[in-house]
């Protein structure tokens, strides 16, 4: 026996009276733990996986909590989407474990920016959403492009490294930060969002519970073929910084010693 | 075909990284044997850009872009290098920079290759490298369009000076109602106090502090350095310090010439978001923190009792130096 307060009951219920649901895509990257070593293969061409543990990039995990916020409170209805192969469906399951309704999954390794971001263009045209939510950037490349670009190729409003959320009806008003201090921001729908910290605080994290993983096996995963391979940029190859030279050591009864090595040596003060 | 940059300017004076995006416009347009032009918008002191070699200044002085529009901005740009016929064009990494490439590159149908640390090769294709991975690691990326934006790292390149003879152009874009489908209604900035991506010094502390209503000395140690104050994750996720100060691979990228870690032990994530400082201070009890591996000079002492002396030495300093 559902309850009455079943969300698909109750987006039925809205749905028949032509009340608008808030439809929402929040758009993950599976990308290496923080605590991950980084190190390449095949010519320092591509990223070594060995060993690696793959998560929900931090910046889109805020976002997703938020949309869960959404879900629970103002009974939005909240999908993921990731561009990646099927290595990526453990990350994704996880997304509907948290509580995400339905996913997709656009079968094409991620090569660049602007692929991903028409990829995800496409999904959210033929969603129809009328809030998506991705991370300021992703933890690996961190090209911190996908978000805006993504709001161009679909005609939504944009605001980045967002902290604060809120919508009412078709009007959004968001906090961004910006270097040295936050801007206030009101906004229509559609609305692109590159998210981090401050959405919602680290404690609000969800660790998906076991009915959240017993159910999220039964969503549905959708896997959408890709549209092109164009890519703008292309990442050649990677180095690994050169390692560091020892430590100077001060004692801490001759502060004046460090004073002169950073007046004199490093010349920063 | 000139090189285009954006110089950034706030309350109508050019920022530092308007000197340094300049700078390395210039040694682009060195290596492709053209012209650097750049635009401001609502900047007052333009001509400053004639000794980072910028050639020609398009001025833009529009009331309704006196608080960033990042839409807006775009299209200034955009119609810039159109009207420029520019191929290459130059931005910095600032947040507002940031937020704004995306939408530039679209309309610009350009690669866009962010945290550009060098300048780029181009004899074969068009490469440059980046850091990746949050400074664990560098890229070198090609970029095949045509038209090419590339958001330069901050204190990567530096100020190159370079006397030019510099003219100046009003310029004004055309601006429809559909740039500005975002309304900053209002903004909450700390004028006294400098931010941390444009400190030269950034003083950040962490657990070793113990609490709170202890941060007294570092925002004194900030003061006389003249230096942005920062934290740890933990610092931040225990509501010690705003969110806003939060450095490290979640939280803002620290680029800056001198890093001053106070209590911090060092975990891989912070260290990663701090890395690309020129010199970094560790100041911690224990000798065995993973800072000490990655820091320049260390400390290991109290810093109750090392961070006070340090003041006021570093007061005594100042005033024999000034």
């Amino acid at each position: 026996m559902h309850s009455i307060l079943e969300p698909k009951l109750l987006y039925l219920f809205y749905n028949t009276l032509k009340i608008d649901v808030m439809k929402i895509l929040v758009c993950i990257s599976h990308v290496p733990d923080t605590t991950s070593k980084i190190n390449f293969v095949d010519n320092d061409t591509k990223f070594d996986t060995n060993g690696v543990q793959f998560v929900i990039n931090p910046n889109d995990e805020f976002g997703l909590t938020r949309a869960m916020w959404f879900k629970e409170k103002q009974n939005a209805t909240v999908d993921v989407v990731s561009v990646g192969g099927k290595d990526t469906e453990p990350t994704i399951r996880k997304c509907l474990a948290i509580g995400a309704d339905t996913a997709y999954r656009v079968d094409t390794e991620p090569l660049d920016g602007f692929q991903v971001a028409k990829e995800l263009a496409k999904v959210a045209k033929d969603g129809e959403y009328d809030l998506v939510i991705a991370g300021r950037e992703s933890i690996d490349y961190n090209g911190g492009m996908v978000p805006g670009m993504l709001a161009k190729l679909i005609g939504a409003n944009f605001i980045n490294t967002c902290v604060s959320l809120e919508i009412e009806g078709e009007t959004a008003t968001a906090v961004r930060e910006m270097d040295g201090g936050k801007e206030t921001i009101k906004t229509t729908l559609p609305l692109v969002i590159g998210g981090q910290k401050g959405l919602v605080e680290e404690s609000d994290l969800k660790i998906p519970n076991m009915r959240g993983i017993m159910m999220a096996r039964k969503k549905p995963l959708n896997v959408i073929e890709p549209l092109s391979s164009e890519i703008h940029t292309e990442a050649k190859s990677f180095r690994k910084p050169e390692p560091k030279s020892e430590v100077t050591l001060i004692d801490a009864d001759n502060l004046d010693k460090l004073i002169d090595l950073l007046h004199n040596e490093a010349k920063a003060i | 075909m000139s090189i285009l940059v954006y110089t950034e300017s706030e309350n109508g004076k050019l920022k530092k990284a308007a000197y340094e995006v300049a700078s390395y416009a210039k040694g682009i347009a060195d290596l492709m044997g053209t012209s650097v032009t750049a635009v401001t918008v609502n900047a007052e002191n333009v001509e400053e850009l004639g000794q980072y070699g910028v050639d020609k200044v398009l001025k833009v002085s529009n009331d309704k872009l006196s608080k960033f529009n990042a839409d807006a901005y775009a299209e200034v740009i955009t119609q810039a290098a159109k009207k420029e016929g520019s191929k290459v064009v130059i931005i910095s990494q600032s947040a507002n920079a940031k937020y704004m490439a995306p939408l530039l590159a679209v309309d610009l149908e350009a690669g866009y290759v962010s945290n550009a640390v060098k300048l780029p090769t181009v004899d074969e294709g068009f490469n440059v490298e980046r850091t990746a991975f949050t400074n664990k690691a560098f890229s070198i990326t090609s970029i095949s369009t045509d038209v090419k934006v590339l958001g330069l790292s901050s204190n990567s390149y530096g100020l190159k000076e370079n006397e030019s003879s510099l003219t100046q152009e009003e310029f004004s874009p055309e601006l429809t109602d559909e740039n500005f489908g975002i309304t900053v209604e209002s903004v909450d900035k700390n004028k006294d106090k400098v931010s941390i991506a444009d400190a030269e010094v950034v003083v950040s502390a962490g657990r070793g502090m113990k609490g709170p209503e202890n941060w007294g000395m570092i925002e004194e140690l900030a003061e006389v350095l003249n230096a942005a104050t920062a934290c740890s994750k933990p610092v931040s996720d225990m509501g010690w310090r705003p969110h806003g100060e939060h450095v490290g691979q979640t939280g803002k990228p620290v680029a800056t010439n001198l890093y001053i870690a106070i209590g911090i032990s060092g975990a891989i994530q912070h260290l990663a978001g701090i890395s690309a400082s020129k010199n970094k201070v560790v100041i911690n009890t224990d000798p065995e923190a993973p800072f000490f591996k990655a820091a320049d000079y260390g400390v290991v002492g109290d810093a109750f009792e090392v961070v006070p002396q340090l003041i006021e030495k570093l007061k005594e300093f100042k005033a024999n130096n000034s």
